[in-house]
């Protein structure tokens, strides 16, 4: 996994799957339609101010609600390339793993970063530089398991691996 | 062979893979009894699975697709997205596509139908897919990936939860249900306070609370960041099942020793009627603690949560002979066709129209903001559905305040939130 490097967008605790993209949305399924209405309900600028490879740093629980994957997709293709936060929902973890979104839980890291600070991240290593407050936070290691997913390029890739063993024999 | 004791969620898990003991922390992958998903999830999970040429799902029974959120269609774009999964149900011939006059909403319909039951393992590309858990069945929301995933597969992974026990003692107040019992317990915990975790309700309440009850909260477990929110099978349980669900339901029970990371223990007699604050599920008060009288524009009885037989009783009770404020709009939205039905046959349609209510048809609309009642700027509205997010019901500026059918009904006369005892209905007539 490339090195990542870009300016940080804040957020708090909850932010649920509504915020990330409401569900008067939902009837589409395209990523560039979606990523239009990201975070839209907090800040109707958002989409638009983001630039490719920039990062979303947010407080607990972050991807609450909603199973819609609309979410993690409208993240990524709205251009960011990481979410670092203090904890996730469950279904948004599973749901930004399989569709190829990076996301780090890093508390420490939260409490430290403001918006607008510059980060590098070093997914492999789980190293996160903060480059404007010159800091340096470890996360927690993935399990093999989902670091197996990711290496494969997602779940579908992943599940298609094995699946396609299982049929030749 | 090593034996450990075991909570109901490791012991179901431990059960259908056919292992002495499973340990929480430990990933599993296990075969599916049932997977579904909707006219939103679905496209998605459709859109995955024929990306991947797949010319065969892993079994045409165990998919079920219920078109009810945005539904009867409301646009053309939703009506396009029915339409895929009405394609797709063709090709594919899956048995259980429900639209139009046999559809309802999904976690209504589902168990009323009997397509799930007492130690299924269940995935649904929605949330509320642990409402299945008041059955005692393994169920839990999964995104449209994990869910095609599993269409090739009939498998899915997990990570064993850990599980938090909540035991409910005392008696219940008059009007208070099961959506005031999760509620509470979503405002002692907080929105993650279950995170990753399996909720086990249990105690002397729950084991004499009534299936439609038993649903609500199982429904709400997500709201507390709960992978699942299950209930041991019972004698209501069976009850319930009997003459719908035709598998062999796998009865389980948690062993006595099963370690818990927690238990939390409520006396309900303490609980009273309560209502859950814009704009977390957690912001919960007691009503009659409301510091200043809040006017609201709209109410909403229905949902996956609330919009069974139960609670249009208890709305009917209330409405019966008595007119909604004229500065309310009351929605009332029973939850399947077949809840439709009784409810008309009960004469409960009748009291609805004649208090100047608005009966809908079957459809999840309004909770999500989707359509059938969505909020201007500023309008409030109480609801008996199971998320009050900023911009959940409509417009990013309105409010939703979450409440059981009877708060809710009683809301609707009063024109702000209130009580029945406000309006001196009694529980017993």
């Amino acid at each position: 996994m490339e090195k990542i490097k870009g300016k940080v967008w804040k957020f708090g605790d909850n932010i649920d799957t509504d915020i990330i993209i409401p569900a008067r949305y939902l009837n589409t399924t395209d990523p560039e339609e979606l990523a239009k209405h990201c975070m839209e309900d907090i800040d109707p600028e958002f989409s638009k101010k983001v630039n490719k490879g920039d990062i979303i740093v947010a407080g607990k629980n972050f991807g609450c609600g909603s199973s819609r994957e609309h979410a993690p997709i409208a993240i990524k293709a709205c251009g960011i390339a990481c979410v670092i936060a203090e904890s996730f929902a469950r279904i948004f973890y599973r749901n930004a793993f399989n569709t190829g979104l990076l996301i780090l839980e890093c508390p420490e890291a939260v409490k430290e970063i403001e918006i607008g600070d510059e980060l590098e991240i070093y997914p492999e290593e789980g190293k996160i530089i903060n480059l404007t407050k010159n800091k340096i936070f470890f996360t927690k290691p993935l399990p093999p398991f989902m670091k197996e997913i990711l290496e494969d390029g997602g779940l579908i890739p992943h599940i298609m691996k094995k699946f396609k063993t299982q049929i030749n024999l | 062979m090593k034996k450990r004791p075991m909570t109901l969620a490791e012991k179901i898990l431990s059960t259908k893979l056919k292992r002495a003991y499973v340990e929480p922390g430990e990933l599993v992958e296990v075969s599916v009894d049932l997977t579904l998903a909707n006219d939103i999830t679905g496209p998605l999970a459709i859109k995955i699975f024929e990306s991947t040429k797949i010319e065969k799902v892993f079994d045409p029974e165990k998919i079920v697709l219920v078109m009810d959120h945005f539904t009867p269609n409301k646009d053309i774009k939703s009506a396009e997205q029915v339409r895929i999964c009405r394609e797709f149900a063709k090709k594919y011939q899956i048995l259980h596509y429900y639209e139009g006059g046999a559809c309802g909403i999904e976690h209504a319909l589902l168990p009323e139908l009997g397509l799930v039951g007492p130690g299924d393992i269940v995935i649904g590309a929605d949330s509320h897919t642990c409402t299945y858990g008041a059955l005692g069945a393994f169920a839990t929301g999964v995104g449209s990936t994990d869910l095609a995933a599993a269409w090739i597969t009939g498998k899915i992974w997990f990570k064993v939860p850990e599980t938090i026990k909540f035991v409910y003692y005392g008696k219940l107040k008059p009007w208070v249900t099961g959506k005031d019992l999760i509620l509470y317990t979503i405002g002692d915990i907080g929105v993650d306070g279950a995170l990753y975790k399996a909720m086990e309700f249990t105690g002397e309440v729950i084991k004499r609370l009534p299936m439609a009850d038993r649903f609500t909260m199982a429904n709400m477990a997500i709201e507390a960041g709960g992978k699942v929110g299950l209930i041991e099978p019972d004698k209501i349980t069976l009850a319930y099942i009997k003459n719908r669900f035709k598998r062999k339901p796998l009865t389980l029970k948690a062993d006595k020793k099963a370690q818990y990371v927690e238990i939390r223990e409520y006396d309900v007699s303490k609980i009273d009627l309560l209502v859950a604050l814009p704009h977390l599920p957690s912001n919960v008060k007691l009503v009659k603690d409301l510091s200043e009288k809040i006017y609201i524009d709209q109410v909403v009885i229905g949902s996956c949560t609330n919009g069974r037989l139960e609670d249009l009783a208890i709305a009917a009770k209330i409405l019966k002979n008595r007119k909604v404020n004229s500065n309310v709009r009351c929605i009332i939205i029973p939850a399947t066709p077949n809840i439709y039905y009784q409810a008309l046959k009960k004469g409960y349609i009748r009291i609805f129209i004649e208090a100047g209510a608005i009966v809908s048809p079957p459809t999840c609309g309004p909770c999500l903001g989707g359509h059938m009642g969505i909020l201007a700027k500023g309008e409030k509205a109480v609801a008996t559905t199971n998320r009050n997010f900023v911009g959940r019901m409509g417009h990013p500026e309105s409010e939703v305040y979450l409440s059981g059918a009877a708060v809710a009904a009683a809301s609707a006369i009063l024109g702000y939130i209130g009580t029945p005892e406000e309006l001196d209905i009694k529980w017993e007539d």
